[in-house]
């Protein structure tokens, strides 16, 4: 066990660096010159020229990576060329925000999906077996801006029960996991769903009913325990995918998360942010990946690691 | 004769109480401001981009300014101030009992050194070539000299500025946010964080910012103009989207909207009678257009430039809109000196553009492409210029892509037409020459520049040259016929399509006062936060 | 064959499915014939006085949208991109995915933890700069976006196939069938695959709503197809915000993906019913 996350840690680094490396390499491909961007239209050549040097971007690519990898790997994350602050500081301030959204999204995601998922497939192709499934599609295509909206309209503007977004409370927090977990959790119904009704046809299972154990405590301790196997490697992507993915949400509910830094950073072609918001997320793909590997065998005991 | 100014900010006051002010301004009370984007940067000579303008011109003072709500330009730091005869050395004196927000006073030296701290090439300043007309630029740009030869603090009062050439529009440059005043001290400390922590004389002092939340100003109580500002509190909401901005205030929990109004709410908001009150609308120092590459065929032909123009059906386009623009005629828009009102453009005639066409051997049309920042409206406006330009046979392809690709692009001189919209936005300041040298004249029309158009006119750049030359009173009038002038022949080369003349409409509450001017300020953007007030102030 | 067909045209939600894609095909072929007027011809009465869309009418039954054009033609002619990316594109990711995952969880050893890496690099890997950066070098087009999008979806599946097959791997009937000495790929494909695709028609299916978004946002960077030329997730994506008072613009083209995504799923669940004999007589 500890041989194995030793060498998962390992090898994380290496992916680590293959990403930086990747993304660096990327920005030089993109059609942008961030010194236009900063030098602004009234400068001249010669100021252009300045700025290029000061910010080191007129030496060759290889020397201007080792340079970043060497500061990284002493915490420096560098400045923003538009904003000119510490990079790292600005991931840092809106990490809290992030995170605590990404769990109240995936706790959202699991309360919408696996009680409707293990509903479905216990009634399977009854029409409330049909109704959910629907359901879960419609929650999966409906844009997250128009769910966001049409949550913010009703209960916060009619109803007045939450706050017109922003960030600070709990309370603040359920319309923007309500809005991911719509999605999320037609996802998790489906999944769930289609897991379940694969383990209750297990042989276990059966026995389990020809031994008189009731339904529920078929369904709810032997099914539904197995069953959830593939919901955890999903939740596993998911804290992945909601490190940098929750732009739509951050900006309908004014929630100061990583997602909106990136985007806007993608549209000014600011480098440095664009590469530390691609490392610290790239830490939480590798390490929501780990988790989600580490905690398949305590519920299924037969899988083995390695 | 030495010409001599004094300004005084009760005059300013005065100016504002007009009729149409029913509501004496109260002091006290807070506000609210939102923007869908968080801030990037508080740094005064740093700071570029529309949304940081006015609030960093909140915090901050020069030795200008503009009366609010207008582009007169005053004196403002300064008490006074007198040309020299040759119109190269400016002198100016400053005002009595003007204090940082940290206590200290400032003094003259203060403005020597954040000049100083615009040109030099550490600060990465996007504004420092504005001040290329003081004596000793070359060499503190270039990194040669630690100071700027052509600015003297001769006592703590007095600050002498020596150009190099004479530049008339150097008083404007004085009142951008890249010469705004500020302590040495507080930068030196704050270091790279100085962009986070800002210090100044201006009207409201900083307290707090939240990246991607909030940030708070109070009112300078030390500060030297008396009674100004009225609110106690400013609050800048980030990261809301337009949408639910609108919302909150409706709801009463918001005061402005910084974005403005979003296009899907605007017409609902201008046809609610309750609102008639709340929505101020402004000209701006705007003007929308396409730049055709002059040195690309077909666009190096005269005729061909001149059908596009006659093509693109303007009225449509500032109905897709909303009908947030006018219909422009010439490169400057309308509040700018010089816009000549005889200059009707080119009518909108498909017909006349195709014949044109034709005598150009154009006849069967061509292919082209088009750039344009992807934000809504600007790829909306580009299908509709791209509809028009196929009605006469030109088959334009549209390139939507991110703000600085555009920029990127445009600056290779290999793209044959971009939009304009959402990037050279707004003139820096009231005055033809900012329209002209960096956009329309020879020294931007290099790798790199903003002239889109590659469009190098050198008799025209002699003449603009001329023309910024006649520093004195006598001559503005003179000077802005020679602008008039300039523009006019630029207008008959036509290496743009002006599209439209952008207006501002701003939405606040109903428990905001002052002059409706103060909200579409065309150089506080979008609000000029010093001089409005809450009516339910206590 | 004939049996299959005869046990699919029996299940009444399947034929629906059928009848749904088949419309969806339809539109997405058919739409120049199909459609009133051209997608792009921006109507000078398109829009109100105030340059606002018009709402369904008896001339353009489904509106107009924010250019006054009529929405029904471009919807119609939005098919085509968004059937090719989000059933396609995705498909073949999916197809991808399940490969990667299935071999890694079944070999496991070095080949397998090989491949769960990669997928952890991929999935890390900026994937919106790799499209910028593509779409400036190449041209912007539909080849960019589907490359983007297999290149994004597919290391999601190969996870959940990955961990799925860990589990189904260790069953009494695969340890048994090992024992047997069945040959891997018999294995592959008599008992893991079925189970495994229940998951795999999810990513199939969810994933078309999910990617024909994802390819407006594309699209928004200058990636993909640029504007006027339609597509659905673009539709919605250029005009979500104007949801509250010209809904139209949001709800005609969802209804779409929704309808594509549900007959794909009603299609699949009704094929693998009838391909799986253990199914018969069950439901």
């Amino acid at each position: 066990m500890l041989r194995y996350l030793a060498g998962r840690l390992v090898t994380s680094v290496g992916i680590l660096l293959g990403v930086t490396l990747i993304t660096f390499m990327l920005t030089f491909l993109i059609p942008a010159d961030p010194v236009a961007m900063i030098a602004g239209r009234n400068s001249t050549a010669e100021t252009r020229a300045v700025i290029r040097q000061q910010l080191g971007l007129d030496r060759p690519m290889p020397v201007q990576y080792a340079d970043y990898v060497g500061r990284l790997a002493r915490g420096d994350f560098g400045r923003s060329f538009a904003r000119k602050t510490d990079v790292g500081d600005l991931i840092w301030s809106r990490l809290p925000a992030t995170l605590l959204l990404m769990l109240g999204a995936i706790i959202a995601e699991l309360a919408i999906g696996i009680p409707a998922g293990i509903y479905a497939a216990t009634r399977r192709g009854s029409r409330s077996d049909k109704a959910v499934m629907t359901l879960s599609f419609v929650g999966v295509s409906a844009p997250q801006f128009v769910v966001g909206l049409s949550l913010l309209y009703v209960f916060a503007y009619m109803l007045g029960w939450f706050p017109l977004g922003g960030y600070g409370t709990l309370w603040h927090l359920v319309l923007p996991a309500v809005t991911m977990g719509i999605a999320g959790g037609g996802w998790y119904s489906r999944m769930m769903r289609s897991s379940m009704v694969d383990v209750l046809r297990q042989d276990y299972i059966r026995t389990a009913r020809a031994k008189g154990v009731p339904e529920w405590r078929v369904v709810m301790k032997h099914a539904a325990r197995n069953a959830v196997l593939p919901i955890i490697a999903m939740i596993g992507l998911d804290v992945g995918i909601f490190m940098s993915g929750a732009v739509v949400v951050e900006s309908v509910f004014g929630w100061p998360g990583i997602g909106q830094l990136l985007w806007q950073a993608i549209q000014t072609i600011d480098i440095p942010i664009i590469m530390g918001v691609t490392t610290v997320a790239a830490g939480f793909i590798i390490l929501g990946n780990l988790l989600a590997d580490l905690v398949a065998p305590l519920i299924d005991p037969r899988i083995r690691l390695g | 004769m030495k010409r001599a100014f004094l300004g005084a900010a009760a005059a300013v006051l005065l100016a504002l109480g007009g009729p149409a002010l029913a509501e004496e301004p109260k002091q006290g009370g807070a506000v609210v401001v939102t923007f869908n984007n968080d801030l990037t940067t508080l740094d005064p000579q740093v700071g570029y981009d529309w949304q940081n303008w006015s609030v960093i011109k909140a915090m901050f003072d020069g030795l200008m300014d503009y009366k609010p709500g207008t582009t007169e330009l005053v004196p403002d730091l300064a008490e006074s101030f007198t040309l020299s005869d040759d119109g190269m050395t400016y002198t100016f004196k400053l005002r009595d009992g003007v204090k940082f927000h940290n206590g200290r006073v400032m003094i003259a030296a203060d403005v020597k050194w954040s000049i100083e701290r615009a040109v030099n090439p550490a600060t990465l300043s996007p504004g420092a070539s504005y001040f290329s007309a003081i004596e000793g630029y070359e060499d503190m740009a270039g990194g040669k000299a630690k100071e700027l030869a052509g600015v003297t603090a001769s006592d703590d009062k007095t600050v002498v500025i020596t150009l190099a050439r004479p530049d008339a529009t150097f008083l404007h440059v004085l009142a951008l946010n890249f010469a705004l005043t500020v302590p040495k001290e507080a930068v030196e400390a704050a270091g790279a964080d100085w962009g986070k922590k800002p210090v100044g004389t201006g009207a409201f002092e900083f307290v707090e910012w939240l990246p991607g939340q909030q940030l708070v100003l109070e009112r300078n109580k030390d500060h030297y103009k008396p009674g100004v500002p009225f609110l106690d509190k400013v609050t800048f909401l980030f990261g809301l989207d337009p949408t639910v901005a609108v919302l909150k205030l409706k709801n009463g929990e918001v005061d402005i909207l910084g974005d403005g109004i979003p296009p899907a709410q605007f017409t609902e908001a201008m046809s609610d009678p309750a609102n008639k009150d709340l929505i101020a609308a402004g000209d701006q120092l705007q003007t929308g257009y396409v730049t055709m590459n002059v040195t690309m065929p077909p666009f190096d032909n005269l005729k061909v430039r001149q059908a596009v123009n006659m093509a693109i059906n303007k009225d449509r386009i500032v109905k897709i809109i909303n009908n947030r623009a006018v219909t422009a005629s010439q490169p400057l828009p309308p509040a700018m000196p010089g816009y000549n009102t005889e200059n009707k453009g080119f009518a909108f005639d498909p017909d006349g553009a195709k014949k044109l066409l034709a005598e150009a051997g154009m006849a069967d049309g061509f292919t082209t492409e088009i750039y344009a920042m992807n934000v809504d409206p600007n790829p909306r406006i580009a299908q509709a210029i791209q509809q028009d330009l196929a009605a006469v046979g030109i088959k334009a392809e549209i390139k939507s892509v991110a703000q600085a690709e555009v920029i990127a692009a445009g600056g290779t001189g290999k793209v044959p037409m971009i939009w304009s919209g959402g990037m050279a936005w707004i003139a820096d300041f009231p005055d033809p020459a900012g329209f002209f040298y960096p956009i329309l004249g020879c020294g931007g029309a290099v790798d790199g520049g903003w002239n889109w158009a590659r469009y190098c006119n050198k008799a025209l750049d002699d003449r603009a040259a001329k023309a910024d030359s006649m520093v004195k009173s006598d001559q503005a009038d003179a000077r802005t016929q020679a602008w008039k002038a300039i523009f006019d022949d630029v207008s008959k080369d036509a290496p743009w399509v002006p599209v439209f003349n952008e207006k501002r409409f701003t939405y606040h509450s109903a428990r905001l006062g002052g002059d409706p001017s103060l909200y579409t300020d065309p150089i506080h953007i979008p609000v000029n936060y010093d001089y409005i007030f809450a009516k339910d102030a206590q | 064959m004939a049996d299959l067909w005869r046990r699919f045209s029996k299940d009444w939600a399947a034929v629906l499915g059928l009848i749904l894609v088949g419309l969806m095909g339809l539109a997405a072929i058919g739409a120049p014939l199909l459609a009133p007027f051209d997608p792009n011809e921006q109507f000078l009465d398109g829009l109100t006085v105030e340059g606002s869309p018009l709402p369904p009418s008896s001339r353009f039954w489904f509106g107009t949208d924010t250019l006054g054009r009529d929405q029904l033609s471009r919807v119609l002619h939005g098919a085509g991109t968004s059937l090719l990316i989000g059933v396609l594109a995705n498909g073949v990711a999916v197809l991808i995915g399940t490969l990667m995952g299935v071999t890694a969880g079944y070999l496991k050893g070095y080949v397998g933890a090989a491949i769960m890496r990669f997928t952890d690099l991929m999935m890390a890997f900026p994937a919106l700069l790799l499209g910028i950066a593509l779409a400036a070098i190449l041209k912007p087009s539909l080849l960019i976006v589907a490359l983007v999008i297999a290149l994004v979806n597919w290391v999601q599946i190969a996870r959940v196939v990955y961990t799925e097959t860990l589990a189904l791997s260790e069953r009494e009937y695969i340890e048994a069938a090992r024992a047997l000495g069945a040959r891997p790929s018999r294995i592959l494909l008599r008992h893991l695959l079925p189970h495994l695709l229940p998951t795999v028609l999810i990513y199939g299916t969810l994933g078309i709503a999910t990617t024909v978004l994802f390819e407006a946002t594309l699209s928004f960077l200058g990636v993909g197809v640029q504007p006027p030329t339609p597509s659905w997730g673009k539709m919605i994506f250029e005009s979500q915000s104007y949801f509250l008072t010209a809904p139209w613009l949001v709800f005609i083209p969802g209804a779409a993906i929704l309808l594509v995504a549900l007959g794909f799923t009603l299609v699949g669940d009704g094929l693998r019913d009838a391909l799986d004999p253990t199914q018969r007589g069950r439901r």
